[in-house]
């Protein structure tokens, strides 16, 4: 039996609401913060998924995303380090189309059906953006999804597949536009997604012998509210059986939207009930699903969307978007010498420190220290540590400042000295949190997060975030 | 190991004035210290055997000062120490003359941070990962303020008047120094109420960036009998470089041990065991007026915890049983980093031959100077003793 074992989630936590000021609009939107990309989104709903499970067993990794930081360079490979996975494992970027999402869990399907792998962790990720005040933007919202694909312990069964492709130029963004380019929606709507969508379901109606009738929740791409209530419709889909598509909450998250209504369904779903996925872009994915009886025994994940949906706060206005988001940019005032590219050969070298987040515990004595030393910084024992991975470590605050002249984007910066349950304490940042909320002694978790580009170079490392997990996470057995 | 207790002397000393010094190249500034030193020694640079050029970033090498001063070929060393960098070059220069490889030796402390057209520090380090957080000084040091505030229990208010409390002394006491980068009066109020820089620390919690040069002329005490009565004496020199950083949870940000360490070394060569009631004044590296009052428990003059009682009752003021940065301190002298602790060396010598004008010190028999380079957890830290000859 192939399908799916684990799935997780991770919605950032600012939203755009009726509270944010110049924002016009009584729908929340999702937001990624300025040091969230969708490979950061990634790691944190792959991190969902996997809590408590052995990741020493996933044979492959899957990314995809339309917005994926690099137009040359795997962010799969830099999605599985940061979770720790083995190297000895295959690795794809799925990209280019909202479809890339379906089109990763489809692969991950094809591997393991095939016997090339035993598990493998598609993770799938968006955060597009349309023109200030477009349509495109007041629709956006940015999300993450991540699923274990395997061939025990499976909690929803794949029961069948469909494809569609049909070339088709409704949306489009070139290398170096900031932003996604539509064409008229009445063309785009009609000529596209409600007449590829249908002729893809009704493929698989035919294909897997079944009916729209035997369907518990579909799991539905659309642009827009409106649009998706129309199709659900058109479909022949009763208002029980479409998954509450989250529009009003998140927004459309691209190749990540139809991925996470999955992990939503999947944390309600009752055993035999048949999950229709339904994707749209360049044509049509539709993959399904029926939950077995382990569904009931399943572990949910920590968070889940409906999880990551309650730990939200409002952003108090638009320009904190506009800026997180390089809608618009601000000068740096502060004539701060530019930034050098950081060296290529010294990330390599760090990567189990700063990627891994490894420390390492003294074999001899048992302190764990962070980053790892040669020399044991208590016995002084030579070259005796053995890795400590501390990136889901449960941490707290020990000591922090505000400082107001460090940073341009998210001011005052605050800078914390961060102690790991079991020892190990770490010089980082914190992020999503609010001024008003820090504290010597609060209790936080590590989120991995993208520090600044300089040279091409996307520099990720972990900072402190408020802890937001209602259980500190399972280290692995 | 006989220690360098009177085995050094100090015969002439110079400082630029600190600040922005718009008008002064780095050179320019090593020639104003040095010709003042040659000066009160009654010397010039043909007496110069040796010499050692402290900076952190003005220049690489030592040849920068043989240029500047038209030395004769003799062996200069560039000394690199972070803020701890002049006093360092100092200490090499007592130890090569109390070793009697030579008679009489230069110590030059010079910065130059003015042209770099940004006000905070602008000193970039070698390549690497870059994942370190953005931490300038006042980041890191405001983690020691928020630490020692939970630590003892002490409120923001309450903390915030403590660190207002010193910088209003040393404010005070630069007004009284005319070749201090800021001479002015400045009211706890103002000093509490200024702009953030890194919370809890405000503006008027960070000391200057300032440009400037001090010179030590060193030589033995029996060639200094020969040239002045009023010469110092050196009795003790503490160095003491932290090895462990953040890398251990039991240190907890309220006292930094590379001074503890660095003082036991210094207060031992000295003789001293009751540093505060012995010491008559201490020059310290008050880079953030927390830095100050983690100090004065660090050197022995408050009891853990006490800092703050001490500093309320005046204790370290002009007027109080051991004033500290009677010069203004980093805080209103300004700090050209590489020149700092000669600078404080300097003080000491003025104060000792009765020279301070209006911040002159009625019993000014033993000082100390004090500097901290790098940041909490990771410091090199020098401590230096002195004293008037018998």
């Amino acid at each position: 039996m192939v399908g799916i074992s684990a799935y997780g989630a991770y919605i950032p936590r600012y939203r755009l609401g009726a509270d944010t000021v110049g924002w016009n609009s009584r729908q929340e939107r999702a937001v990624a913060n300025f040091d969230e990309d969708s490979v950061t989104m990634a790691v944190a709903a792959g991190s969902d998924c996997l809590a408590g499970r052995d990741r020493s067993l996933i044979d492959g990794i899957v990314f995809a995303s339309t917005t994926p930081p690099y137009a040359e360079k795997q962010c799969a490979a830099i999605v599985a380090a940061a979770l720790d996975l083995r190297t000895d494992i295959f690795a794809v970027d799925v990209a280019n189309v909202l479809r890339a999402g379906t089109n990763a869990v489809q692969t991950a399907l094809d591997a393991v059906a095939s016997g090339r792998a035993g598990q493998v962790l598609v993770v799938i990720a968006d955060s597009r953006q349309g023109p200030p005040r477009g349509e495109t933007e007041r629709a956006s919202g940015a999300g993450a999804a991540a699923f274990v694909i395997a061939d025990q312990g499976v909690i929803a069964e794949h029961v069948g597949s469909h494809a569609v492709t049909d070339n088709m130029l409704d949306a489009w963004r070139s290398p170096g536009d900031p932003f996604v380019r539509t064409w008229e929606d009445r063309f785009a709507t009609e000529e596209g997604i409600e007449r590829i969508v249908p002729a893809a379901v009704s493929g698989y109606c035919q294909r897997t012998n079944m009916e729209t009738s035997d369907v518990a929740k579909i799991a539905l791409y659309a642009p827009d509210a409106r649009r998706h209530a129309r199709l659900a419709r058109q479909l022949g889909f009763s208002d029980n059986q479409v998954q509450e598509p989250l529009f009003g909450a998140v927004g459309n998250t691209g190749a990540a939207f139809a991925p996470m209504l999955l992990a939503s369904a999947l944390e309600t779903a009752e055993p035999d009930d048949l999950l229709l996925t339904v994707s749209y872009g360049d044509g049509s994915d539709v993959i399904g699903f029926r939950a077995t009886g382990a569904i009931a025994l399943a572990t949910i994940p920590p968070m889940g969307v409906s999880g990551w949906l309650e730990a939200k706060r409002m952003l108090a206005d638009y320009e904190t978007y506009a800026r997180w988001r390089e809608v618009w940019t601000l000068d740096d005032a502060s004539r701060r010498p530019a930034a050098a590219s950081p060296s290529v050969s010294a990330l390599w070298r760090e990567s189990d420190k700063n990627v891994r987040l490894y420390g390492a515990r003294c074999r001899s004595c048992g302190y764990v220290q962070y980053p790892a030393q040669r020399v044991c910084v208590e016995c002084r024992k030579v070259d005796d540590g053995e890795p400590v991975r501390l990136s889901e470590t449960p941490a707290s605050v020990f000591t922090y400042s505000m400082d107001y002249i460090a940073g341009a984007v998210d001011t005052p910066l605050v800078v914390t000295v961060v102690d790991f349950q079991g020892g190990g304490r770490v010089l980082c940042m914190m992020t999503d949190r609010e001024l008003d909320e820090v504290h010597v002694g609060m209790p936080v978790e590590m989120s991995f997060r993208k520090l600044r580009v300089v040279n091409g170079i996307h520099n990720y490392y972990w900072k402190a975030i408020p802890r937001r997990t209602p259980e500190p996470a399972a280290a692995p057995a | 190991m006989s220690g360098i207790r009177d085995r050094v002397a100090v015969v002439g000393m110079g400082c630029t004035r600190f600040g922005e010094r718009w008008d002064a190249s780095a050179a320019d500034l090593m020639v104003e210290a040095a010709y003042e030193a040659y000066e009160d020694a009654g010397l010039d640079a043909g007496d110069i055997q040796a010499a050692w050029l402290g900076t952190v970033s003005s220049f690489r090498t030592g040849q920068p000062l043989a240029e500047a001063l038209k030395l004769d070929y003799i062996p200069i060393t560039r000394v690199e120490n972070a803020c701890a960098t002049a006093t360092d070059a100092f200490r090499n220069a007592c130890y090569a003359v109390a070793a009697g490889v030579y008679d009489i030796v230069l110590a030059m402390g010079v910065e130059k941070l003015k042209d770099s057209g940004f006000s905070g520090l602008a000193i970039a380090a070698g390549p690497g990962s870059d994942v370190e957080p953005p931490t300038p000084p006042p980041s890191q040091f405001a983690m020691a303020a928020t630490r020692y505030f939970h630590h003892y229990g002490i409120d923001y208010d309450d903390g915030k008047r403590t660190l207002a409390q010193i910088a209003s002394k040393n404010h005070h006491n630069g007004t009284l120094n005319s070749k201090a980068h800021f001479q002015r009066e400045v009211s706890e109020d103002q000093i509490i109420n200024a702009p953030m820089i890194a919370w809890p620390l405000g503006l008027y919690d960070c000391c200057g960036v300032s440009d400037g040069a001090a010179a030590a002329i060193i030589t033995t005490p029996e060639i200094a009998r020969t040239l002045r009565d009023d010469y110092i004496l050196v009795k003790g020199l503490g160095l003491a470089v932290g090895a462990f950083g953040v890398l251990r949870n039991d240190w907890d940000f309220t006292y930094f041990p590379e001074t503890v360490r660095a003082s036991q070394v210094a207060y031992e060569e000295a003789g001293i065991s009751d540093p505060r009631a012995e010491i008559d004044m201490a020059m310290v590296h008050d880079c953030f007026t927390i830095t100050e009052l983690i100090i004065m428990e660090d050197l022995g003059f408050s009891h853990r915890g006490q800092a703050s009682a001490d500093v309320a009752d005046g204790a370290f003021s002009l007027e109080g049983d051991l004033p500290v940065n009677t010069d203004g301190g980093l805080k209103c002298f300004g700090h050209p980093i590489g020149a700092s602790g000669i600078r404080m060396i300097y003080e000491v010598y003025k104060q000792m031959q009765g020279k301070a004008g209006g911040r002159q010190l009625q019993k000014a028999d033993l000082g100390i100077t004090h500097n901290l380079g790098g940041r909490p957890g990771a410091f090199t830290c020098s401590v230096a003793v002195f004293g008037r000859p018998d």
